[in-house]
């Protein structure tokens, strides 16, 4: 019995994980299907469009404006070593564009909007609020889920728009301050950026969106009793969508590149 | 008070069954829908059989019990020994492991949420911490299912809800939320939401936990009012004696997943059995029933 007890730990942990994947699956289809059944209503949905869109600006913003400038340090030496300073604006915007910007955002919110969406769902778990919606007749997907999911979808490309747009602004200043020219830097930032890119970038946050709204949501909605359990929902709610961003990003980079190879053909950013 | 709907059928159906035959026997079995059957079954709610585990943790075995329409049964029984996951089991919140459960003779086992609804609209519920939505003021709380089920103008609906706060002594505090009300308040804003759709049955989940005696009794008093100018059926758990001898026509005693006790109050107070004795005194050394 001792012999075949790890053996059965591993079985039971596999079965459960397979079971929660199996949860999440129908989690999601409801959610889909009442979107698509009964469109959400503005009275529910303008609350969490103000939480998860005005109140995420600040940090969006700080983000956005120290990632490029952060790079616009890092690029600028090596460029200058090179004697192509203002080459270093081409690569601190591509980065943010097609891949900081979008990342971060998505990092951030998954921070920031995702843990407050479990930990507030927990809340209303381990107060019966959920239950108390159930009994009254009403589905809580319908009513706590959808509104989130449709906010997160929305606005977190308005979101990477905005983490692009200040990480541009940041590595500009930062090159400025070293003495980069400024028509050179620009000059060579429009030649390689294509709207392909910015495309991509905001495509990307789309999915960030929606894996951070549906994860976060579902874990709120699995919380155990207690501060313990609704602390829990929040930090996996933060750790699964972070490690969600990573991988969908490396699958939609992966699908887009193909895409892009097959419709124009590679093409080197320096030549 | 009612307005129309199903209230004048239930006030004759009740009238027809009065508040007679207490008995101790639960539910009989029965594979058949008894709604089909014509006649209105004996129980308005009843659970057969019924057991239910978290894990590994039963807290049912085999529970076969039944609720008549227009009585108000108090479940009794020590902290953790199911009574909260029995109202829940009636409102389909959960599902029971084994058995069945039947209201007004369908059985409502494996519904659906979505079958569930007709059912659960028919059920008002207090829950023990008034499980107000925190994101909603009192007066959204209470016109909750009004607003989902119903096509009332919004004048119709204000006006519904001025009057249920107003039986729970809480008109004037519609535009609060709910952090801003004490715990007593907030209760009476749950049995407000709770009697807002004007249901047939409404489950009360420890009304009175945590609240001091004064504010207690005057749940016990609006539930009272409620229960007689609404004329619902009503089923409370409590751990609160004077609460269930104030409120309840008939107390159950839940006792390791069984019922031990069953019946009208002074049945209950002269019970034989030590450990009903013992819970509805409070007295943890009493060793054999006081003789009558």
């Amino acid at each position: 019995m001792k012999l075949t007890a790890p053996i059965a730990a591993v079985g039971r942990a596999a079965i459960d994980q397979v079971g929660d994947l199996g949860n999440f699956a129908v989690f999601t289809a409801q959610t889909f299907a009442w979107i698509f059944t009964d469109l959400t209503r503005w009275r529910l949905l303008r609350p969490v469009l103000y939480e998860v869109g005005v109140l995420s600006m600040p940090v969006i913003i700080f983000t956005g404006a120290f990632v490029g400038m952060v790079l616009a340090v890092q690029s600028y030496f090596q460029f200058d070593a090179l004697g192509r300073a203002s080459w270093s604006g081409a690569v601190i915007n591509l980065s943010v564009v097609k891949e900081l910007g979008p990342v971060l955002a998505g990092v951030m919110i998954a921070g920031r909007v995702g843990g407050a969406l479990a930990a507030s769902l927990g809340t209303m778990k381990v107060t019966e609020q959920i239950d108390a919606m159930r009994s009254l007749g009403a589905d809580p997907i319908r009513h706590l889920v959808v509104p989130r999911f449709v906010a997160c979808f929305v606005l977190i490309p308005f979101l990477t728009i905005y983490c692009d747009f200040v990480g541009i602004l940041g590595g500009y200043f930062v090159t400025w301050g070293y003495g980069v020219d400024t028509y050179e830097y620009w000059q060579h930032s429009a030649s390689v950026i294509e709207n392909w890119d910015v495309f991509t970038g905001v495509l990307k946050s789309c999915f960030f969106g929606a894996a951070i709204a549906l994860i976060s949501c579902y874990k709120g909605f699995q919380s155990r009793m207690g501060a313990e359990g609704v602390g829990r929902a929040a930090t996996e709610a933060f750790v699964v969508s972070f490690m969600a961003i990573l991988l969908l990003d490396f699958f939609i980079v992966l699908l887009l590149q193909g895409i892009y190879d097959a419709l124009w053909g590679r093409v080197a950013i320096f030549v | 008070m009612r307005s129309g709907g199903a209230w004048p059928s239930l006030c004759s159906r009740r009238a027809e069954n009065g508040k007679t035959a207490m008995t101790s026997e639960a539910g009989k079995p029965n594979s058949k829908d008894e709604a089909a059957a014509g006649a209105p079954p004996e129980f308005l709610i009843r659970l057969e059989h019924v057991s239910k585990r978290f894990g590994r943790h039963t807290v049912f075995k085999d529970l076969s019990l039944g609720f008549r329409r227009g009585e108000t049964t108090v479940v009794l029984g020590a902290s953790g020994v199911g009574k909260s996951v029995l109202l829940k089991l009636i409102l389909g919140l959960l599902e029971p492991t084994r058995g069945r459960i039947f209201v007004d003779g369908s059985e409502i086992t494996h519904l659906s949420e979505r079958q569930l609804v007709p059912v659960r609209k028919r059920f008002g519920m207090v829950f023990q911490g008034a499980a107000l939505f925190d994101f909603m003021t009192v007066y959204e709380n209470v016109a909750f299912g009004l607003k989902e089920h119903t096509d009332l103008p919004e004048g119709d609906v204000r006006r519904i809800v001025k009057q249920k706060l107003a039986l729970v002594d809480m008109d004037g505090t519609q535009n609060l939320l709910p952090e801003q009300l004490s715990g007593g308040m907030r209760k009476r804003v749950g049995l407000a939401r709770a009697i807002a759709m004007e249901p047939e049955v409404i489950l009360y989940d420890e009304p009175t936990t945590g609240l001091d005696p004064v504010t207690a009794d005057t749940i016990n008093d609006l539930i009272l009012r409620c229960q007689r100018e609404l004329r619902t059926t009503g089923i409370m758990v409590t751990h609160d004696m004077a609460s269930a001898f104030k409120v309840g026509d008939r107390l159950v005693l839940l006792y390791e997943g069984e019922a031990i006790a069953d019946g009208r109050p002074d049945e209950i107070r002269r019970h034989p059995d030590v450990r009903v004795q013992r819970f509805i005194t409070g007295n943890a050394s009493l060793t054999a029933a006081p003789k009558t």
